[in-house]
This record gives structure tokens, sequence and C-alpha cells, in this order.
């Protein structure tokens, strides 16, 4: 009994130590700093979200030890008996939804999470600010517990919203520079879009099932007719919009406009929220909603199709920025694409396997280069550097496992996971997703390999001023790196698919084993990697003159295939001028004021006749008095 | 014992009196003394009636009547000798500035 009840209070241990943390750095956080304790602050951040990790760890493994229930899931709904909304037959109890999905996504959370919390100590020890960074860091930890572990739909959007918050604050983290208040407000307006989808669609899943609980909407999602290609019915409707949520928080087409620009924040933050955790949380959404998606091929054909879409162009883009973060931002874009990819024909539990590996070696990468710019005071273009190899060998060396993984190499973490992919897509017979996903594999391979030797190899290009300033960083700092990087080269190996597949309630299907696709996989990435070498070690000059040869192309690359141009000529022509020369002048100043001001003419103009009832002279009002008087008695007295 | 008809009829003179005087005159304070007599018309036609059908709640209406009379005398008063002030006449016609 009691052990029963531990099961049920320790996850929501694991929710409220971030939440704590938070809280006491909020009312507290000044005090703190008085107290020349320096990093008193992110110490406690720390702990907070290392011992949600342990906590987290524990749950796991004891989730793992239950009896299996009847269709071979193990989940546990941890409930305190409280209600969060009751009215009428609309109800949401505050419990959660511990199953082998939530515990991968809570152990990425709380692990990477933890070893950010860490790095940040030694990455922010010279902000004054940092009190504030650290508090933020912990409520985003809360939220993302919150989305993960939320057992119903409004609970889940409770997190969603709140990690958007924590996003928009820390990418505006130091919002005395224009453009980094500029690109918060940017990713908080875009995320609006997608939350408005999102909670049409929370109220078409309502319609359907007369309930949000995640639990009865996966398990009652195969009832539901089946809805083929091309057919758009209520499931269809409800998929797609929740889609058009997770286009928002996982930075697809037509909505991915706002991570590059996220950069902006303080590269821990990137690592952590717009590469590891919170814009997977689309990505997990779908999962966690798979049998409904499953009966919408149009929903699933659509998830595929930009989701390779997605991956495509974010690789070419990247393929010509050189701005390092940048480079990692449309790669992020790109590898959350390959995700929705794998959602899209139907290999779900692969999708959280990349996201599962994703969150390593992207966190590794972001946190690497938040070393290389801690080493180049700042500097972020990667034209400025090179010959970083020597002078900061613990970040060369697990940038180059981290870069490995992503780039698909035997036995780094990258590889298992896009290689069930690219297995995915043939086993869905789609030939043309499979070929897409390949070539994205070859630009990922390259991109990553050029940001690479441009800035570990070749000469120094910077200043000497920065040159003399090269240093590595500190333990705090490298520490994270060395783990992650321990990570990267070995959680390939972990069965994620096999541990969740449990969780989709779908059939399973045989799986066709194709014994040359590996092979295949890695002998494109190391074109890739070839290509980058022969491209920016062997022959440096010859960039320019494809950059030339291929001018169009290049230009449209560079402009990011003028999604920010088209969006901005579309809210400046359309949206600010409409209001202005339309729903102002004439909308407002025409119709709307035109008619109270009638309303109030017509009054004068009946007034105006009226007032000459009014005379002032006291007997004719008296005489009006008595004539009323002898009319109502009249009307009284008549028989 | 006088018939009720009597006393109405003298009532119904008495509050005529009193509304031409109030539509003709243009003194106010005989204004003022014929509301005073309509007021004292009906107040006979309570009476009357009171007697005639012999109950008490009618005399009690009077002394009402008669309290706000003399409230309203004593208010009413004051005003005129405001407006004598005002415009050195004591015409009804002269104010006339209550209108648009």
């Amino acid at each position: 009994m009691f052990e029963d009840q531990i099961l049920h209070i320790v996850p929501f241990m694991i929710l409220l130590l971030p939440l704590g943390g938070f809280t006491v750095l909020a009312l507290f956080g000044d005090w703190i700093k008085r107290d020349k304790e320096e990093n008193g602050a992110g110490i406690l951040a720390c702990a907070t979200v290392l011992g949600s990790f342990g906590l987290s760890v524990w749950s796991v493994v004891r989730l793992f030890g239950l009896v299996a229930g009847p269709t071979g899931l193990r989940f546990s709904q941890p409930y305190l008996g409280f209600e969060w909304i009751e009215a009428g037959g609309f109800r949401v109890p505050l419990s959660l939804l511990l199953d082998p999905l939530s515990a991968v996504m809570i152990l990425v959370v709380t692990g990477v999470g933890a070893l950010i919390h860490v790095y940040s100590l030694g990455y922010m020890a010279h902000d004054p600010v940092r009190v504030s960074y650290f508090s933020y860091l912990n409520l985003f930890t809360f939220f993302m517990l919150l989305l993960v572990l939320g057992g119903s739909m409004p609970l889940m959007f409770v997190g969603w919203e709140g990690v958007g918050l924590c996003s928009y604050l820390l990418i505006g983290f130091w919002f005395k520079k224009d453009s980094a208040s500029a690109a918060g407000m940017k990713a908080f307006v875009v995320n609006r879009i997608g939350d408005a989808g999102l909670i049409l669609g929370m109220v078409l899943i309502f319609h359907s099932f007369g309930s949000l609980d995640l639990v009865e909407i996966t398990d009652n999602a195969g009832s539901l007719a089946k809805e083929g290609l091309g057919e758009f019915g209520v499931v269809t409707a409800a998929c797609l919009l929740l889609f058009l949520g997770a286009t928002g928080k996982s930075a697809q087409i037509p909505l991915h406009v706002w991570l590059p620009d996220a950069m902006e924040g303080p590269t821990p933050v990137s690592a952590l929220i717009h590469a590891a955790t919170m814009v997977t949380a689309g990505v997990y959404m779908v999962a966690r909603l798979a049998p409904l998606f499953h009966q919408s091929e149009t929903a699933m054909a659509t998830v595929a199709v930009v989701g390779a879409a997605t991956a495509l162009m974010a690789a070419t883009i990247a393929l010509v920025q050189t701005d390092i973060k940048r480079v990692l931002a449309y790669s992020t874009v790109s590898q959350l694409g390959y995700m929705f990819l794998a959602c899209g024909v139907g290999a779900f539990g692969v999708a959280v396997f990349h996201l599962f590996t994703h969150a390593f070696f992207k966190a590794l990468l972001f946190l690497g280069s938040g070393s290389v710019i801690h080493a180049m005071s700042g500097e972020q273009d990667m034209t400025k550097m090179g010959g970083l190899r020597t002078r900061i060998p613990w970040t060369f060396w697990t940038f180059v496992i981290g870069t490995l993984a992503i780039a698909g190499i035997y036995p780094f973490a990258g590889f298992f996971s896009k290689d069930e992919i690219l297995l995915g897509t043939l086993n869905a017979g789609r030939p043309v997703l499979f070929g897409l996903a390949l070539f994205t594999a070859l630009l990922t391979a390259f991109y990553m390999w050029r940001l690479l030797f441009m800035t570990f190899f070749g000469r120094f290009r910077g200043s000497h001023e920065a040159e003399h300033h090269l240093h590595e960083s500190p333990w705090s700092m490298l520490l994270p790196l060395v783990l992650l990087a321990v990570g990267s080269a070995t959680v390939g190996f972990v069965k994620v698919p096999h541990l969740i597949e449990a969780v989709f309630r779908l059939p399973v299907e045989a799986e066709h084993h194709v014994p040359w696709l590996p092979y295949l996989a890695s002998a494109v990435a190391i074109a890739g990697i070839v290509g980058a070498y022969y491209l920016y070690v062997l022959f440096t000059d010859l960039p320019a003159r494809v950059a030339t040869t291929f001018a169009p192309l290049y230009r449209l690359f560079d402009a990011k295939y003028y999604f920010d141009k088209a969006y901005y000529a579309l809210v400046d022509d359309v949206v600010v001028k409409g209001s202005d020369l339309v729903l102002w002048k004439k909308v407002d100043a025409g119709s709307i004021d035109g008619t109270v001001d009638a309303t109030g003419r017509a009054v004068d103009a009946v007034a105006g006749v009226l007032r000459f009832a009014q005379t002032g002279l006291v007997r004719s009002y008296a005489f009006l008095i008595l004539g009323g008087a002898v009319a109502l008695l009249g009307y009284l007295l008549w028989p | 014992m006088i018939p009720i008809n009597h006393a109405l009829l003298l009532s119904a003179l008495l509050f005529a009196i009193g509304a031409l005087g109030v539509f003709l005159r243009r003194n106010v304070i005989t204004v003022f003394m014929c509301v005073e007599l309509m007021l004292n018309a009906v107040n006979l036609s309570f009476v009357a009636f009171s007697r005639s059908l012999g109950t008490l709640d009618a005399q009690i209406l009077v002394f009402f009547v008669m309290t706000v009379a003399a409230a309203e005398a004593a208010v009413g008063l004051a005003i005129i000798l405001a407006l004598q002030r005002h415009k050195d006449t004591l015409d009804v016609d002269a104010f006339d500035v209550m209108k648009w």
C-alpha cells in the first residue's frame, strides 16, 4: 500500500522540484546575490534538476518493473485525488501519465537538462543577471516535464504554453539588444498561430471522444472509422489542426521561421530549449496521439511530406550559413523534419528514437559551439575562426563525436536512428520520400563537416587580439561536453523503438530488413564528409566558385527561400495596411463611428421639435398638469 | 344633517375657483393662495366622505394634506421671497427662463 502511494507521489516530486527551485530563485534571488555566494543560484538550480533526474531514473526503473497490462503496456497514472476542472461532463483531473514514452522523455529532459544547467554555471558565470537566468531555466524544466508527464491534453497544453513562455523569456534574455527582443517576440507570435490550431484540435477531440484524457483517447482512437487518403473527416481535421500546433512548436514549414532567430538567446538555452527538448514537443505530441493520426491517411501523408520537405529545405539553407549557431539551428529544423517524416510513415517509435539520440548529439554540438564562442570572446562568424583544433582540444574532440553522430557514422547514435527512419520510409512504400531523406543525409554530413572544418581546421582568420584571448573553457563546461559525447557515442544501442512500441497501440507489421541500407546510408554520409573535406580543407577557393556557378540556387538558399520576406510582406501589406486603410479608416471611422454619430444626430433632430413644448411658463405647465389629471380621471371613470 | 352632495358641491366649487385662480391670476402669491384653496377643497370632500361613510381613514389623510400644505407654505413663501428679490416683480409670466 505504501509502495503504491510512493509511485503516485514521486512523479509529482519530479515536477515540483524544479518549480520549487524557480520559486525560491524568483522570490529570494536578490538575497542569494547579496550573500556573495557567486554561484548560489546556479548551484540551487542544478541541484533541483539533478534531484529530478534521480527521481526520474527511480520511477523509470520502477515502471519497467511493473506487471505488464493485457496489451503488453506498462503504465501508471499518478493521481493525488485533486481535480483541476470539473464542470458538467467536462472533467480534468490533476493526473499524470507515466508510460515508456513519457519515461524516455523525462529522462532526456532531466538528464540533458541537468548537464546543461551545469554547463550554464561556467557559461553564465560573468552575467550580472544570472539569477533570473537560472530561475527561467528551472521554470522551463518544470513546464517541459509537465508537458511530457501530463495525463490529459489540457495539462499537456499548460506545459506547452509554459515552455513557450520560457522560450520567449530566454530568447529575449539579453533584451537590451534589439535583435534579441525582436526574436523573442517573433517566436512568441509564430507559436501563437500554431497554438490556435492545437486548441481547435483539442476541441474537436473532445467533441469526438467526450474526454481529453490521453489514455482514453488513445484507447478509443481505433474504434473511429479510418479515413483514407484524400478523405477529410473529423479525424483528419483534428489531426491536421494538432499538426499545425506541432509545426509551430517544432519549427516545421510553414512556421519554422522563428527557430533560427531564436539563436539570439544564450547558447545553453539554444542547446536545451531550441535543440534538445522544447522543439521536440511537437514530435512527442504526434507520437503520443499516434493511434489517432493512424486513423487518417491524409494527415499521415501531410506529416510525412511536410517533414521531408522541411528536412531538405533546412539542410540546403544550412549549406550557406556562416554563423556557427545558425548552421546548427537549421540542422535542428532539418532533424526535426526527419522525426516528422518518421511519424508520417507510421514509424512513431523510430521518431522518438531519433528525438532521443538527437537530444544528445545536438545538445553536445550546441554546447560545443558555445565553448567555441566562449573561446572566441563572443564571435559567432565561422569565417573569422579556423585552426581552433589545437587551441581547444577538449571542445574539438567532443565536437568531432557530435558531428560523427549527426552525420550518421557507425557506431555513433545518429547512425542507428537515421537508418531506421530510412528503413521506415522504405517499409511504408514511399521511394520518393526515401530519396529525399537520403539526399538530406548527404547534405547533413556535408554542412556539419563544413562547419567543423571551417571552425577547427586551416589557419586562424580572426584578429590578433582574438587569437591572443583563445582559451579552453572551465571544467563546468567541459564535463557536460564529455558526458554528452559519451552519450552520443553509445545511446544508439538502446533499443528505444522496441521499448516504447506498445504505447502506440498499433498493429505490429512485419519489418522487411534491407541488408544494403546501412551500407548505402554510411556511404552517403562518408561522401558528404569527403565532399566537405575537398571543398573546405583541400581547395578552399572552390566554395566561392561553386557559389557563383550556381548563383540563383545560392541566392535562394541564402535568402532562406524568401519565407521571412514573404511573411513580412504579408504582415506589412495585408495585415498592417489592411487594418489601416480598411479596418480603421473604412470600418471603424466610417461604419461604426458613423452609426454612433447618426444616432446622436437623430436624437438631436427629434429633440429640436419636442423642445417647443418646454415654454418655461408656470401657468401652461399647470394647465397641462390639470388637463392630464382630468384626462386620466375621465379615462378611469368612463363606464 | 347636511347631505353629502351639498358638501361635495361646495368642494367642487372651491376647487374650480382655485384652479381658475391658478390659471388666470398673474401674481405669484395669489396663485399660491389658490393652490392652498384647491388643497382645502379636496380636504373638504375627504371630510364629507368620511362623515358619510362613518370611517376615519379619510380624516387621517386630511392631516397629511395639512402637514404637506404647511411645509409647502414654508418653502413656497421662501421661494416667492427669493423671486421678488431677484426680479423685483411677482408676475408669474416674468419667470419663464426654464425653457430651451
